[in-house]
């Protein structure tokens, strides 16, 4: 009995919560949800827009990261799971890391190709992982998305809200036969993409290929041992 | 002046050896950016200031994050982030942008009454978004290509454009030129630089660990971040990378069609 008047007050809040012109529609979603718990079809249908996935991403990334008390405490190693399963399903870094090498790609073997990807998005992991341990009261918000239907590559805006001056952060996405995928993201101005171009064309020229992975591999086992 | 001629002579000494302490090379077989025509200087320069910041900025800035407790740190933040504004609203009139412009000073006038004279900023917890503009963005609107990639002493990270952009700021900022007591302005200055370096305290280890080469990542992401200011957060994006390689980041890339 408590627990159906603990699910009763929960769904009166989303109620009270959402806008009050879509009050209808969220005692149906609220209800669906209670009539089928199993939400394998909600998963399915993420990524089924652009900025619906990356809205649907960034509350559960964002509501986790809030809750979860090692993760407030800096635990880099349960950050790294959460980005695993929760972000990583719905990115493509293999796509991120053949633009950012552009001509040096092709200059690769695919098995090379394959464990640049790798190392380099452990490498971002475990960079970026520590800025997710920080957010603590910020708070979300989303710019108009413009699109047309037919449209395979977008982007979606948003901006992050704390004290002081709001920090952009968008989202670059490709239209996939699985769904939307990310595959760039830029932070306060920079695209991810085109802050590596020079970076692996410097690499590559300076050691070549191989020290490139060697150079990926020894970064990625320091900052293992840092924390 | 304000420094005495004794003090001069110690600061002096102390920036030659933080310069001496480091002597950069561009590393060998680097591609060239061409928006970096004097990269050599740039990266003696950057040396010396990341060591200026190991040695004195940093340090000074943990002794202030550790002295001062937050809530009188976020009112100092406050203050000049509501001198900002009314420097924002001018920037943005010169820009052609008089919403915006009128936008930023209703922030003003919100933070000057409500907020007690800017300690609380009450216009952004009413949903008043901030902006932030300078001389150098406003002649990135005006069509005035960035130029070569400058790394300044002291100041870091800037273009041929944004340096005199630098300067222009410097002659209109408001806490400089309103406030006369020279200790006074001093102290203000002092805690401006130490307020705006605390926002950035965590990204120097970020940094040491995203770039695979510290010096050509921060120019690279400073000169596409101020290309996408200039563009209010929305520059044209690249369509087609390969075709992008080895692109020009001047002159002219930067002029804006509308």
């Amino acid at each position: 009995m408590s627990s159906l008047s603990v699910l009763k007050s929960s769904a009166l809040k989303s109620i009270v919560i959402s806008q009050c012109g879509r009050l209808l529609i969220a005692l149906a979603l609220s209800f669906s949800y209670f009539l089928w718990p199993n939400v394998q079809a909600q998963t399915q249908a993420i990524d089924a827009t652009p900025d619906g996935l990356i809205q649907a991403i960034v509350n559960d990334v964002m509501t986790i990261v809030k809750t979860d008390k090692e993760i407030q405490a800096g635990n880099i190693n349960r950050v790294i799971t959460l980005v695993d399963q929760k972000i990583m399903p719905f990115a493509n870094l293999q796509r991120t890391t053949q633009l950012a090498m552009g001509r040096n790609w092709s200059k690769a073997t695919p098995e090379q190709q394959n464990q640049i990807a790798i190392e380099f998005k452990l490498l971002l992991i475990r960079t970026y992982a520590g800025a997710l341990t920080q957010i603590k009261d910020q708070t979300v918000q989303y710019r108009p998305f413009k699109a047309a239907p037919e449209d395979t590559d977008v982007v979606v805006r948003t901006q992050v809200l704390n004290k002081g001056e709001p920090i952009q952060i968008d989202y670059r996405l490709e239209k996939t036969s699985n769904g939307w995928r990310v595959y760039d993201i830029n932070v306060l101005g920079a695209w991810l993409i085109e802050a590596y171009r020079n970076q692996f064309n410097n690499q590559i020229s300076q050691n070549g290929i191989d020290g490139l992975i060697k150079f990926l591999q020894e970064r990625n086992r320091q900052l293992s041992k840092a924390k | 002046m304000p420094l005495t001629d004794r003090f001069f002579c110690q600061f002096l000494a102390g920036l030659l050896t933080l310069f001496l302490m480091g002597c950069a090379t561009i590393p060998e077989g680097q591609v060239r950016s061409k928006a970096d025509p004097w990269e050599a200087l740039n990266r003696n320069v950057y040396v010396f200031n990341t060591n200026l910041d190991d040695y004195v900025v940093r340090p000074l800035t943990k002794v202030y994050e550790f002295a001062v407790p937050e809530i009188v740190r976020s009112r100092f933040s406050n203050v000049f982030a509501n001198v900002g504004d009314v420097f924002t609203a001018v920037q943005q009139l010169l820009q052609g942008k008089p919403k915006t412009a009128l936008d930023d000073l209703i922030r003003v006038f919100v933070n000057t009454t409500i907020g007690l004279g800017g300690i609380f900023d009450v216009a952004t917890e009413a949903g008043l978004e901030k902006h932030k503009e300078d001389f150098g963005q406003t002649f990135g609107v005006w069509g005035i290509p960035s130029g070569p990639y400058v790394v300044l002493p002291i100041l870091g990270p800037s273009s041929l454009r944004d340096a005199f952009g630098w300067v222009a700021d410097l002659n209109t900022d408001i806490l400089i030129n309103q406030i006369d007591n020279v200790p006074v302005r001093n102290i203000v200055s002092g805690v401006r630089i130490v307020d705006q370096r605390l926002k950035y305290l965590n990204a120097s280890g970020l940094l040491a660990g995203v770039a695979f080469d510290q010096y050509s990542f921060v120019r690279d992401a400073y000169l596409q971040r101020r290309r996408f200011l200039i563009y209010d957060g929305e520059p044209p994006l690249i369509d087609d990378y390969d075709a992008q390689n080895n692109r020009m980041q001047y002159p002219g890339e930067e002029k804006r069609m509308r």
